[in-house]
């Protein structure tokens, strides 16, 4: 058929219904992937960020567990039997070293649980020790964390999507808040707290957890959930004005979908990458606290308060202050290193 | 100078009284909130003698007058009354006496992390991916991740202890060569990294390319090109850097025995002697503050290209 430039017959041909060949081009050949698959994807392929996962997956399951099937507990002082005189000979065991009455009990044929760090001046089991202070140090960072986050979600959103003069007197309060010397405020509050604390939780069920970590989450709660919310209300203001939203409304999304698909998505990362760094600063600051007497009330120990009280032994016992060194900063490095993996993978606006 | 210049610096100083001013306030009144007050805990005490004690230090006024009082003894004559426990000593001049040590150690610490951070960056920027790259890399990263009382403590052990190489006494001038080291260790990683970052941002940049098609020498283009914009960024590190080596020192001057401020308010805090733990922390805090100032109004002022909100 000869093409006529400005008739309107159609060429016929360009309607034949595709053959089978033609369509296997059009098939995916690779699964779609979600945001969240994609971030994972990357996440694993970044190897230092894996294997501090895997360290940091570690320490908390052993700090879990251990205590559960531990034959000594950590204020067990075993040395003392009610009824007995004080066995002193358990005091200050070096690592894998017997007290004399367990050393009577294997010649005799028994098995006796061996001390791997030995024991400390009260003659407490001082591994056990050590998982129990990492056990309460992680509590501490993740709880701390999370009561940041709710915080700062809360005060940043309504800074945000209220806006107008609620934003600037928040904003200005959270300004003044950010330039407090936070250390020194920390120390302050924590030396009052303490003392305000101890009468009023006396007899409560609180008691126990002792009311130096309350007030390092009050403190928490009053001082460190500023840069969280200045990074929500920054969030929401740069998100809500995107194009991609304007957009989204105007081919008739919900808001539902939109805050599903686009808001949430864009948001979630930053908010989550930042909490997994928050954890590493709230151990740091409750073992620099435990350090300076402000910490966990004995016998608790924690990691900071473990450190502290090897100072006296030191020149005769520096592995009881090495072992939770290295137990801090190994979980304080595996963290951020996480941290910064998470960040790697998830951060949509990195990646673009 | 241009006004918005003057502006914004002007509107900084302002925030900066305003958080003192809040430091103070909330000071005084924690440390008033606490029950039983400063005496309470010390040998047996008579009614009479605690009455007489509190209408010596003026705590039997009215809250709210003894808290005017002490903030216009502070603002006129920068006067933080007198110490509860060391008797007959002003607060100011026990402050001073510590102040002699630390800032020595702290400005000390300060320079030591500055010049040796940008070596370290800019030598791991111009050798980026060689060995030397690397290595730099990952003990900074270690020394970031590690508190400044573990790395004291690691140092006490292994230079005084093990090897006996220094004394642990901070009171000898010697003993402050630990404590001054372990201050330094931190922000000279986090200013190695910071430097390096800049410095290869600089290198990208057109003019360094500019310049290296004119044929200027190498060293020029690093000194004279991008050593001085790649500084820049650090300029904003100075604030918390202060911060950083001022409550370090809390716990360094604890651990290897310097007779310095922290030592004093580590002391104070477990003595209870309020009118110390509340000058030391209003001071350190105006330390702080200020600090955060002048590095932010300089960072503003030394960059052209930065917006003025």
């Amino acid at each position: 058929m000869k093409h006529k430039p400005f008739s309107m017959q159609v060429n016929l041909d360009d309607f034949i219904p595709a053959t089978e060949e033609e369509k296997a081009y059009m098939v995916q050949m690779r699964p779609s992937t979600t945001f969240f698959r994609d971030g994972v994807k990357r996440l694993v392929k970044n190897r230092v960020a894996l294997v501090s996962f895997i360290v940091i997956v570690l320490i908390t399951l052993s700090a879990i567990i251990i205590p559960a099937f531990w034959p000594y507990g950590y204020e067990q002082m075993l040395g003392v039997t009610p009824g007995q005189p004080v066995d002193a000979s358990y005091n200050n065991l070096q690592p894998l070293h017997y007290s004399t009455t367990e050393q009577a009990k294997i010649a005799a044929g028994e098995t006796v649980f061996p001390h791997l760090f030995g024991t400390d001046s009260s003659g407490r089991d001082y591994f056990i020790r050590v998982v129990y202070g990492t056990r309460i140090s992680l509590a501490v960072g993740f709880f701390a964390s999370i009561i940041v986050l709710i915080i700062g979600i809360l005060v940043g959103s309504v800074a945000g999507y209220i806006g107008g003069k609620v934003d600037l007197i928040i904003m200005r309060i959270v300004d003044i808040i950010y330039s407090l010397p936070d250390m020194l405020m920390v120390i302050l509050l924590a030396s009052v707290l303490r003392l305000t604390l101890n009468q009023a939780l006396a007899g409560t069920p609180l008691e126990k957890i002792g009311s130096n970590i309350i007030s390092l989450f009050i403190v928490f709660g009053l001082l460190y959930w500023v840069s969280m919310s200045r990074l929500i209300r920054g969030q929401i203001l740069s998100l809500r004005e995107q194009e991609y939203v304007l957009a989204a409304q105007a081919t008739g999304a919900k808001s539902g979908w939109i805050i599903r698909k686009h808001l949430i998505p864009n948001c979630i990362s930053v908010v989550i990458i930042s909490t997994a760094l928050q954890i590493p600063n709230a151990i740091f600051t409750e073992s620099y606290l435990s350090f300076l007497g402000l910490g966990v009330n004995a016998p608790m120990p924690s990691l900071g308060s473990l450190a502290a009280d090897a100072l006296n032994g030191i020149s005769s016992y520096a592995y009881r202050l090495v072992i939770p060194a290295i137990v801090i900063s190994l979980i304080v490095l595996s963290l951020n290193l996480f941290g910064d993996g998470l960040r790697d993978a998830f951060d949509p606006k990195l990646n673009a | 100078m241009n006004s918005k210049n003057m502006m914004y610096i002007l509107k900084r100083i302002l925030l900066a009284l305003l958080t003192v001013w809040v430091v103070i306030t909330i000071t005084f009144f924690v440390m008033h909130a606490v029950p039983g007050g400063p005496f309470l805990g010390e040998k047996a005490m008579s009614e009479a003698t605690v009455k007489a004690l509190e209408a010596k230090y003026g705590m039997d006024k009215p809250l709210m007058t003894q808290y005017f009082t002490y903030l216009k003894d502070i603002v006129t004559r920068f006067d933080f009354g007198p110490s509860i426990k060391q008797r007959g000593r002003m607060v100011i001049d026990v402050i001073a006496d510590g102040m002699k040590t630390s800032v020595k150690l702290g400005l000390i610490a300060a320079f030591l992390a500055l010049i040796t951070g940008v070596v370290l960056g800019a030598v791991a920027a111009l050798r980026r991916n060689r060995i030397i790259d690397k290595v730099i890399m990952v003990i900074t990263t270690a020394f970031v991740s590690m508190p400044s009382f573990i790395m004291g403590v690691l140092l006490l052990i292994a230079f005084v202890i093990r090897l006996k190489w220094l004394p642990g006494n901070g009171a000898t001038s010697g003993g402050l060569v630990l404590p001054i080291i372990t201050l330094s260790l931190y922000p000279m990683a986090y200013i190695t990294r910071l430097t390096r970052s800049s410095m290869l941002d600089v290198l990208g940049q057109d003019y360094i390319r500019t310049a290296r098609a004119k044929g200027v020498s190498k060293w020029k283009i690093i000194f004279g090109h991008a050593m001085k914009n790649s500084l820049i960024p650090v300029i904003t590190y100075f604030g918390p850097m202060i911060a950083y080596i001022v409550t370090g020192s809390i716990v360094v001057e604890q651990i290897f025995a310097v007779p310095g401020i922290g030592r004093f308010f580590v002391s104070s805090i477990i003595n209870r002697d309020y009118p110390m733990i509340m000058g030391t922390t209003i001071i350190l805090a105006i330390l702080i503050v200020v600090m955060n100032m002048v590095s932010d109004i300089l960072y503003k002022v030394v960059d052209p290209r930065i917006k003025f909100d």
